[in-house]
């Protein structure tokens, strides 16, 4: 039986006050808090058997290598992987785009195309138009409408024999909204493009399974699911993986090497140069557990409903818009008091303990859709309480008060 | 009024509150007393970058001293660039750069000061310090 109670006695961090204030932490979209149980792993491995993996004789070694190999085992198992070979470890989302991008350089010509959202992150923006600068590809944008959907018609349009490659984040980071992305897979795969789906934002809400979506590549970050900073994994089908060239060179990624001649070693290892976050990935591993053990029916449940309350309890105020109003989305609201700056009421929020997101949430394309400077954006995980929703309402409404 | 004199004024104005709300209140007062910079210089090249609001800046200098004018979009943001402005708005340059802000810490706006604070009053600060340094090498 879920207990949101008993849950956040597993975060050391929600008991802590901020200004004064017991900490009201909505700022999950970002990242999300650690519990205990990972805490846990991390000083064990530092503790206990920090050492280098793969290379050493010895039993330390040995005992790093096993557990940082059982992690990639449990990712594989989360996203349903056929092999954990296609699990790549990664410092991040962005590090996995940059890693597809990169070796995407060599396989894209002039006069291919690459087909991004209007619902993107600056990451899954930028490398692409790097990519492009490299290549000659030229970038094609899916539109969205006014409640923040993309309008899949038009992307239905946009696809031709020329386009090669589709990126589409799984969830909106600054709206919430969850994109059709099997429709996306399954109308690119009819043109032979590869397809590669940002889940930053889904992975702490939903369990992704990367064989019933047939997706090519799939990106994420453990830090918003409940693992440390500084790690994260890119699944890729293992035909894709053979085919793009390494990203970085150095150790751990090699087979042999002359002075004449280097080839590369087999996959996951032909992707991860140097020594890996070791400790992250393990630690990767027990996040993965943690949320597994409190199940993510479970979660996605609990979070919809704090997402229908603080959506009903927000709209009460009058002159208060929210931005992102698809029917299909997750505990993310978007939200700006008319005529008053998102940063002003993020500051007035703050001295209250109340910690959210102001800004343009690294989504400068969708602020300039609604003609916006950014939006306050409060972002709700399964330890949070309906009574932390009051405490948001109340101090927006003193924020109105203070500022209007 | 030297800027130190300034500065201690505006140090008493908010010793007399008691907790941040009527601080930020008597900020957002402020900000409402701001020498608005003309239309003509809100231009993009006038923005302060590190902001996550907007701020423009325009400087002149009237017979050795600078005047300073400034708008923003945000009503917190405003509020603070016009302290700062009622700091150092008819200086001389020389005293602009080498002012002490150690009085930002006495108000209870030390937040403002930590380098991830998305308002950059570190940015600001160094703007308008910037501007003075400008106008001290034409004196020269």
């Amino acid at each position: 039986m879920f207990n949101v109670d008993d849950i956040r006695k597993d975060f050391p961090i929600l008991s802590r006050k901020v200004n004064g204030k017991p900490l009201v932490y909505f700022d999950n979209a970002a990242t999300s808090q650690t519990p205990q149980q990972v805490i846990d792993v991390i000083v064990d491995y530092y503790s206990n058997y920090n050492a280098n993996i793969h290379r050493g004789v010895h039993s330390l070694s040995q005992e790093a290598t096993d557990k940082y190999e059982h992690a990639r085992q449990k990712i594989q198992k989360h996203f349903n992987a056929k092999h954990a070979h296609e699990i790549i470890f990664t410092s991040g989302t962005t590090h996995g785009i940059n890693l597809v991008a990169n070796g995407f350089s060599s396989l894209l010509k002039k006069g291919d195309e690459i087909i991004v959202s209007a619902l993107e992150h600056h990451s899954n923006i930028v490398p692409w138009q790097m990519l492009c600068e490299r290549t000659g590809a030229t970038l094609k944008v899916i539109p969205m409408n006014q409640d923040g959907e993309l309008i899949i018609s038009d992307f239905d349009n946009l696809l031709s024999d020329n386009t090669k490659l589709v990126f589409v984040n799984h969830i909106s980071n600054a709206l919430g909204t969850i994109n059709p992305i099997e429709h996306i897979i399954k109308q690119a795969h009819l043109y032979g493009a590869a397809v590669l789906i940002d889940g930053a934002q889904s992975c702490p809400h939903i369990k992704p399974d990367v064989q019933a979506l047939d997706v090519d590549f799939y990106v994420a970050s453990a830090h918003k699911m409940c693992g440390p900073t500084g790690q994260g994994m890119l699944y890729g089908k293992e035909s894709w993986l053979k085919k793009l060239p390494p990203y970085q060179g150095g150790g751990e990624m090699i087979a042999e090497v002359t002075f004449e001649k280097t080839t590369y070693a087999d996959l996951p290892h032909k992707f991860e140069a140097g020594t890996p976050n070791i400790c992250g990935g393990i630690a990767f591993g027990a996040a993965l557990d943690y949320m597994n053990s409190i199940g993510f029916d479970t979660i996605a449940q609990y979070e919809n409903e704090l997402l229908e309350y603080a959506t009903q309890e927000l709209l009460n105020i009058d002159e208060l818009t929210i931005y992102g109003t698809s029917q299909q989305k997750t505990s993310v609201i978007s939200f700006n008091l008319d005529g008053i700056h998102p940063y002003d009421v993020g500051t007035i929020l703050d001295k209250l303990g109340i910690a959210v997101r102001t800004g343009h949430h690294c989504a400068q394309p969708i602020m300039d859709f609604y003609c916006i400077p950014g939006t306050v954006r409060a972002s709700f995980a399964f330890y949070n309480t309906k009574a932390e929703i009051d405490a948001l309402v109340a101090g927006v409404k003193k924020a109105k008060m203070m500022l209007a | 009024m030297t800027i130190e004199e300034i500065q201690n004024e505006i140090i008493d104005e908010f010793s007399m509150f008691e907790d941040w709300e009527e601080r930020y209140q008597y900020m957002i007062d402020l900000g409402k007393d701001l020498p608005l910079i003309e239309e003509q210089y809100k231009t993009d090249s006038n923005i302060i970058k590190g902001c996550q609001s907007k701020v423009w800046v325009h400087a002149e200098m009237q017979d050795d001293k600078i005047e300073f004018t400034a708008d923003s979009d945000a009503i917190i943001t405003k509020g603070i660039i016009a302290i700062l402005i009622r700091v150092f708005s008819n200086q001389h340059p020389k005293d602009i750069i080498d002012a002490n802000m150690d009085f930002i810490d006495q108000i209870g706006l030390k937040e403002h000061l930590s380098p991830t604070r998305a308002n950059g009053l570190v940015s600001m600060i160094k703007q308008l310090k910037m501007y003075a340094i400008a106008y001290q090498t034409q004196l020269k």
